[in-house]
């Protein structure tokens, strides 16, 4: 694993701050008064029920799902809006385009793009959205292939490979634009149980280089081993976050107790 | 990796045929592979077959015997100089009606997706228009445009002109039959470049938008490409429709391949042997189309399919190899794909398991 090929942010980058935010779909309120801080080159997972809003706050992150009330801030710049005095301006789409590729976004169904090899699946991004040359970018992406186990797939198109195999590419593609916060949303749950193993090494290899990530998950065994924080989430608010120690031994709310019951 | 696996198999098979197999399951498994398989029969295929044949066989026999059919006219018109002509014209005018028809089928498309509601509207509207009036009333409208607007100016709107064409020499009857299939084609074809995009997995467009990639970018790098493989089958069949459809322009008189052969029984009489040749060249037309159409496809299918299907091409020299190898005994050629490959073995196996002991050399 040569982490040394592709820098990780600066140490200092990815301080992640989400405030009040509020999101309904029609009259259902997905997320309720959430606030939560993601401190530089630390490692959140969030737990909660299916429709517990968890994926809704992942997506109001990058800004693929825009927020009722509230904002989103990396490294203090908010996400979605720019500052004018007393009011906030909507960005345009380019100027939320710009901001995403800080944030990488990871998902569940891996999304890669079917009609694109690995390798260029990973190329993509950085050449298009950040203006990068080709050249430059392709000797990284194949580091960033071989980092998670995939150099020799690199000419393999996404429905060539294993489903592990297919969340490992798209871990490399989001790792290729350089993001100061990467996003995890369910990305073992749709895995065969034997390839969990294999992505969830790829994303331990990351959280060790110092990148900010928040982890959606059900994996309650990885949350304990690589969490910071953990929080935990219901009905679309924020129930409890702690240390994992705190969290997963000593839940002081009987909805986290119940939940934990129920996973573990 | 062969000589591992078959070395056991030869060691079982070396005892005479009469020894007794020792009653075990395994002893009568590897001797399965001794016994000649008898294909399952199908009686309902044979007679089905056998009527069609019948059917083929007459239809066949009435287009040599019945001398109506005048063979020998079809012949001489089917390369003649106009009706090439008129072949080459009606080419002329699918190409660039179906250019047109997409060009501006995928701007009112996109137009039709996107969040403004005028342009919506104004998409919708010109889809329900051209596609409620019929072609033939559009193009003799198109020929008399120059009724409507004798000159057609080019300038600020509302505002003062520079230029000013005289309509009927710039609306000659190519390009009134342009306007009139291009408009309406466009009208079909924005549906069918709309369900192309539709069809594309909402997935992708967020990945696309989650790395950040420009909007033009996602349309042309990611969407696209993928709404193609499901646009291409139904395009194809427009420009096939389109191609039979320039035999309506007949009716602006213009040179197209259907007006030619009508010109010439108007004059002869012959008209059912020049109907023929026109459907020949139809017939050939469309034949080009469909192979165009699917080279195409394969391009598009990358990516969707793990494997792609042999080219008709490659399915033919595979067969020939696999023959060859059958008649000569011979090893297949290390190109032909394993399953191709492997017809050539059944067949030597079922040969000559009987007579020959060995049938290494068949699978090598």
């Amino acid at each position: 694993m040569s982490a040394a090929t592709t820098p990780a942010a600066p140490a200092t980058a990815g301080l992640l701050e989400i405030h009040g935010v509020h999101k309904a779909y029609g009259t259902l309120e997905v997320l309720h008064d959430v606030s939560l801080t993601v401190r530089p080159g630390t490692v959140t997972v969030i737990l909660g029920p299916s429709g517990s809003g968890k994926s809704t706050l992942l997506r109001a992150v990058n800004h693929l799902e825009k927020v009722d009330r509230g904002f989103v801030a990396l490294d203090g710049e908010l996400i979605g809006y720019v500052r004018r005095g007393d009011r906030l301006r909507e960005l345009k789409e380019r100027d939320i385009l710009a901001q995403r590729t800080r944030i990488g976004f990871v998902f569940q169904s891996f999304n890669l793009f079917p009609h694109l090899t690995a390798l260029e699946n990973v190329v993509e991004a950085p050449v298009s959205a950040q203006g990068r040359r080709r050249e430059d970018v392709e000797p990284e992406a194949l580091a960033l292939l071989a980092r998670v186990g995939l150099a020799d797939k690199a000419d393999a198109r996404p429905r060539q490979l294993s489903g592990g195999q297919q969340q490992r590419v798209a871990i490399a593609r989001a790792l290729a634009l350089r993001p100061r916060v990467l996003l995890f949303d369910e990305p073992t749950s749709a895995l065969d149980p034997e390839l969990v193993g294999e992505v969830l090494d790829v994303i331990r290899d990351v959280a060790s280089t110092g990148t900010t990530l928040v982890v959606v998950t059900h994996e309650i065994g990885f949350a304990r081993e690589i969490a910071d924080q953990v929080v935990f989430m219901d009905g679309g608010v924020v129930v409890e976050q702690g240390t994992p120690t705190e969290l997963l031994d000593h839940p002081r709310h009987d909805r986290t107790r119940a939940f934990l019951q129920k996973v573990l | 990796m062969s000589t591992v696996s078959l070395r056991p198999g030869d060691a079982r098979r070396s005892p005479p045929a009469g020894t007794p197999p020792g009653g075990t399951a395994v002893a009568d498994a590897t001797r399965l592979e001794d016994l000649r398989i008898v294909p399952a029969r199908h009686p309902g295929r044979w007679f089905a077959t056998a009527g069609v044949a019948v059917l083929l066989a007459m239809v066949v026999s009435s287009l040599v015997t019945n001398d109506r059919w005048q063979w020998d006219v079809v012949a001489t018109y089917l390369t003649w100089p106009s009706v090439v002509e008129g072949a080459w014209a009606t080419v002329r005018l699918t190409a660039v009606a179906s250019v047109v028809g997409f060009a501006l089928g995928t701007v009112l498309a996109l137009m039709r997706l996107s969040r403004s509601p005028l342009l919506q509207s104004v998409s919708w509207a010109y889809t329900w228009v051209f596609r409620s009036v019929p072609l033939l009333l559009q193009l003799l409208l198109w020929y008399n445009l120059a009724y409507l607007y004798p000159y057609l100016g080019l300038g600020i709107p509302f505002g003062p002109q520079f230029l000013y064409l005289d309509t009927l020499s710039v609306i000659d009857k190519f390009w009134a039959a342009i306007l009139g299939l291009g408009l309406s084609q466009a009208a079909y074809s924005a549906e069918i470049v709309r369900a192309g995009i539709l069809s594309v997995d909402q997935g992708q467009h967020e990945a696309a938008a989650s790395l950040g990639i420009p909007r033009r970018r996602q349309a042309t790098r990611i969407i696209l490409p993928q709404a193609m493989r499901s646009i291409v089958p139904t395009a194809v069949n427009e420009v096939i429709g389109l191609l039979k459809g320039t035999s309506i322009v007949y009716v602006l008189a213009y040179g197209e391949l259907f007006y030619i052969v009508s010109v010439i029984y108007g004059r002869n009489g012959r008209v059912v042997p020049l109907l023929i040749v026109a459907a020949i060249w139809y017939l050939a037309l469309t034949t080009l189309i469909t192979v165009v159409q699917y080279y195409v496809e394969r391009f598009y299918a990358k990516g969707a399919v793990r494997t792609l299907p042999p080219t008709p091409l490659q399915r033919a020299r595979w067969t020939a190899a696999v023959a060859a190898a059958r008649v000569t005994g011979r090893p297949v050629p290390a190109s032909v794909p394993p399953a191709y490959a492997a017809r050539a073995r059944v067949g030597v196996l079922t040969r000559t398991s009987r007579d020959v002991p060995s049938r290494t050399g068949g699978v090598a």
